[in-house]
Order: C-alpha cells, then sequence, then structure tokens
C-alpha cells in the first residue's frame, strides 16, 4: 500500500540559544491520512520536531535551524513562509489542556474568528462539527456558553482538540495529548484520533510505549535528537531492527 | 525533656503573639488617621462647602473650585498617563526582547518612581511651564503628574500582563492568531482588572500630591472656576496646605473639613480598585 506523503522532513538540525543540540540530521516522510507516531525517552527531540512543524518554534530562542521540511511540497522553514495560514494548516494540541478563558463556543469559534469568520452561520456550524467529531456534543451541547473551564480534564482536552479541528486543518500535531487523562478519556481521545486519521495527517507523540504500539501505523523512534529507527507500527514493535529501539520497548532502558 | 518540650510550645505562642500584635499595630495609624480626620473635619461639612466659593479670605464658605480643579488634575493626568502608560507596559511585556534598551527603559522606569516629588515639580515648571510656554495651568500640572504616575502605571500593568498565563498565547498563536490578536482578544481583557487597579492607585497619589502642582498649576486663590486647560486651578492638596500655613486666623474646621474630602476622595478611589480587583479574582478562569 502506496501512500502521499505529507510532509517530508530532510536532514533537520536543531540547537538552541542556550546551547542545547535538540535534534541531528533528521530524515523522515510522513504520509498522509496515517498516524506517525514519534516516541522515545524525554529530550530526545519529539516535541521540537512537532514545534517545527508548525513553526512554534519561533517563540522559542534558536541558534541553528538547518535542512528542510515540506508540506505539501512547500519547505515551510523558508522565511517567505506564511506561518499564519502554515498554523492554521497544521494544527496543534498540547500535553496540558489549555482551554482558553471564554465559553466552551468561544473556545471553539476563537480560531475561525482571528482568520476574520463572522458570519454565525459558519460559526456555529464549526462548533457543532467539530464537538462531534471529538464525541463531546451530546456532553455539552445544552451548555455551550458555560465557561470551558467548568469541564472535566478530559472534556477540556477533547474541546482543545475540537478547537483545532474547528479550522479544518490537514495536519494534527499532539504532544502527549493524553498524559494528563484517565482511562476512559485516553480511550474517547485515541478513538476520535482513529475516526480523523481518515481525513487529516496525525503526527503524536503518545505519553507511553503502550499507547504508540495502539495507535502507530508509522512509528518513528528517536534518542537524544537522532532518529534510531523508522517503520511501519507493526513492525517497529515486533521486529525491531536497531537494538536500542528493541531494549527501549521490552523496557530495559527510559 | 517534657518541660523543653513546654518550654519550645510557649515560645512558640509568645513569638505568634508578638507578631499577631505587630500587625494589628499597623492597622492602628490609618484607623487613627481617618477617625481623627472624620471627627474634626465632619462638622465643617455642609451642601455650601462643597458647592460653594471661599470668601472672606477664604476663612469662610465652600471649597468648589479645589474638587473640581483635583478632578479636572486628575482627569488630566489620566489622559495622558493611561494610554502612554499601557502602551508602555505592553511592549515591555509582550514585545520587548531581553537587551540593552529594555534593561534601560526598566531602570529608567524605576529611577522615574524613586524621584522625589518636588523634583517633578521643578521639572515640570522649566519644560511646561517655560520652555513650552504652556503657562501655570492645569495643563502643565497634569502633564507633570503624568510623568510622576506613569512608573506607578507601567509596573502593575506589567505586572498584570505577565500574571496572564503563557500557555494562552501559546494556544493563540498555534491556532494562527498574530501577536496583537492575542493581546486585544486574551491578554489585555483577562489583565484588564489588574491594570485597571494600577491605574487608580497612580492616579490616587496625583490627586494628593501637592508638590508636583505648587509651581506647574496650582493657584492660591481663584475667584472662579477655569475654563480652559490653560488657566491655573486651585487643588485640595494646594488648598489644604494654603489654608494650614498661609492664613491667619483661619477656623480649624475648613482646614479639618478638606482634608476630610481630599481623604474620601482618596479612598473612595481605592476602595474601586479593591473591588474591581476582588471582583476579577472571583471570576477568573485561570
Amino acid at each position: 500500500m502506496t501512500q502521499m506523503v505529507k510532509i517530508s522532513i530532510r536532514d533537520l538540525s536543531l540547537r538552541y540559544a542556550d546551547g542545547t543540540e535538540s535534534l541531528r540530521g533528521i530524515t523522515l516522510d510522513i504520509k498522509a491520512n496515517a498516524i506517525t507516531v514519534l516516541f522515545g525517552p524525554a529530550g530526545g527531540g519529539k516535541s521540537s520536531l512537532l514545534r517545527c512543524i508548525n513553526r512554534l518554534n519561533d517563540l522559542t530562542e534558536v541558534r541553528t535551524l538547518s535542512g528542510t521540511i515540506l508540506v505539501d511540497g512547500e519547505n515551510i522553514l523558508d522565511p517567505k513562509t506564511d506561518v499564519i495560514a502554515l498554523r492554521r494548516k497544521v494544527g496543534m494540541v498540547f500535553a496540558r489542556p489549555v482551554v482558553l478563558p471564554f465559553s466552551i463556543r468561544g473556545n471553539l469559534t476563537y480560531g475561525l474568528e482571528l482568520a476574520g469568520e463572522r458570519r454565525k452561520s459558519r460559526l456555529d456550524e464549526a462548533v457543532e462539527t467539530s464537538l462531534k467529531q471529538v464525541a463531546l456534543w451530546d456532553e455539552v451541547k445544552d451548555r455551550l456558553d458555560d465557561p470551558a473551564i467548568a469541564l472535566s480534564g478530559g472534556q477540556q482536552q477533547r474541546l482543545c482538540l475540537a478547537r483545532v479541528l474547528a479550522l479544518r486543518p490537514d495536519v494534527i500535531l499532539l504532544d502527549e495529548p493524553t498524559s494528563g487523562l484517565d482511562p476512559i478519556s485516553t480511550g474517547k481521545v485515541e478513538a476520535s484520533l482513529q475516526e480523523l486519521k481518515q481525513n487529516h495527517t496525525i503526527v503524536l507523540v503518545p505519553h507511553s510505549i503502550q499507547q504508540a504500539a495502539r495507535m502507530a501505523d508509522d512509528a518513528a523512534f528517536f534518542l537524544q535528537g537522532e532518529l534510531v529507527e523508522y517503520a511501519s507500527g507493526a513492525n517497529l514493535f515486533t521486529i525491531p531492527k536497531d537494538k536500542r529501539t528493541s531494549d527501549y520497548i521490552t523496557g530495559r532502558f527510559g | 525533656m517534657k518541660a523543653f518540650f513546654i518550654n519550645r510550645h510557649l515560645v512558640q505562642r509568645l513569638g505568634f503573639s508578638l507578631i499577631t500584635l505587630i500587625a494589628t499595630l499597623t492597622v492602628l495609624p490609618i484607623l487613627g488617621v481617618i477617625v481623627y480626620i472624620i471627627n474634626k473635619g465632619a462638622p465643617a461639612i455642609s451642601w455650601e462647602f462643597i458647592s460653594g466659593f471661599p470668601h472672606d479670605g477664604m476663612r469662610a464658605g465652600g471649597i468648589l473650585p479645589a474638587i473640581v480643579g483635583t478632578l479636572y488634575l486628575t482627569l488630566g493626568t489620566a489622559i495622558f498617563s493611561v494610554p502612554l502608560g499601557i502602551g508602555a507596559a505592553i511592549y515591555l511585556s509582550e514585545y520587548a526582547a531581553d537587551n540593552t534598551l529594555t534593561r534601560l527603559i526598566r531602570l529608567a522606569i524605576i529611577n522615574l518612581a524613586g524621584i522625589p516629588s518636588v523634583v517633578y515639580g521643578l521639572f515640570g515648571l522649566g519644560l511646561f511651564v517655560i520652555f513650552l510656554n504652556f503657562g501655570t495651568s492645569i495643563l502643565a500640572a497634569s502633564l507633570t503628574l503624568s510623568i510622576m504616575t506613569l512608573p506607578v502605571i507601567i509596573s502593575t500593568a506589567e505586572e498584570a500582563l505577565r500574571a496572564v498565563p503563557q500557555a494562552f498565547r501559546t494556544v493563540s498563536i498555534s491556532m494562527g492568531g498574530t501577536r496583537w490578536q492575542t493581546i486585544r482578544r486574551i491578554v489585555l481583557p483577562e489583565a484588564l482588572p489588574g491594570i485597571i487597579t494600577g491605574v487608580i492607585l497612580g492616579l490616587e497619589r496625583a490627586a494628593g500630591e501637592t508638590a508636583p502642582i505648587l509651581f506647574t498649576g496650582a493657584a492660591f486663590f481663584l475667584p472662579r472656576l477655569p475654563h480652559t486647560p490653560f488657566d491655573a486651578t486651585m487643588a485640595l492638596p494646594y488648598h489644604l496646605f494654603v489654608i494650614s500655613t498661609q492664613v491667619p486666623e483661619m477656623p480649624i474646621q475648613i482646614q479639618y473639613g478638606t482634608a476630610l474630602v481630599l481623604l474620601t476622595f482618596v479612598v473612595v478611589m481605592n476602595l474601586t480598585a479593591t473591588f474591581i480587583r476582588s471582583r476579577a479574582r472571583a471570576k477568573r478562569q485561570w
């Protein structure tokens, strides 16, 4: 089965202003309509890579950044890139659910309003569609104007995912999205992601090896800024080629 | 062993009692001032006192021109210092990189806050009254008070802006927001109660100051209310100074009445700030 490559990363290296080397010569093709899992011990560079893909790294002090990241064939590291358009196309969900200090509805319409959408019908439609995509609609449809902070942690994180979906992104980046959630909420988020991959490219940094194995169509193992091994999830978790990979997934370190 | 144990607890209890006593004592001066001023000043308060002009060499009549003057000066100070102060705070908190220039700006702000108010008065006399030729006027006095108030407004506003969680900014930027959209739609609204509190506290100080307006806008006595910003004006703190030191045979209750009006003005502003702050805390979603 050949699938279209959505994101093509070539020889990406990143060093922060404080001197830490975060990524070393990463080359990686991420397929469309699949879940690609980036995993490995803390400090391996997974989050840094995610933050490069929608240029959130612009907010951090970077010393050197070399290589290319092609999204739909365009190098998004090019200084001429329309970063705002990129970030709408490549959405991000963070580890801790950060609901904005608005109502549930306000959280969902925020991104569209930033883009200048004023039509109530469009906003209402986006609210309903995105909430249904994360299976939150039935739980909150009667209290859309309540403060979002009143939701439970699991609901908040699904709201954060829905907030990204409201922008109709192509790519969704998720940085340990279930690290603070209970197993039931985690299951709901994972189920949503399995649905969403039909129409989206999903890059997930999982919070455990188990989640990595459950979710991965493709899996990339990162260790100290290097990409050690990259293969289909089925292969990587059953017959890893590199000893460091097998040591890590069998629990010998990490 | 047991004696030692009891001893430790005794020492602790004594220590706490002492600290509680000291903490309670700090309330006494402010209570004392309020009770004393009300006690002495209340008999002077009447409709005529608040709405009338002074006469008989200020030994009788009301203090309307001073009340109105202080309102004008406070308003004038707000017009200049609020936009400037909030703008500077937004720049320092949201845009400025940590470099020599911003460190210089911060140093300047800290030092502005430490300058004695009479020095501001002289500076205002030199710059606004004489050099810019505004004359002894509400305008010159308001500008002088603005410079004095700016550091308070900038530092409290910056603090309020910084207190807004960084994660809100990251999320907003990650959703395709510009920095300015993020500031306008999230950071500023969330910081607003804190900023308003700072503004009120700054203006409150300006309202009560004598020295900065002494050479720049305060009039000893005016038989009418000021008509334009280029008129000089009477003001409560300066009026109080004048009737307490410059007018012989001044009826004592007029002095305390004036002090009471000024105190009320300042306390009302302070309570407003406290009210805004506590209401915002209750409503805050982070």
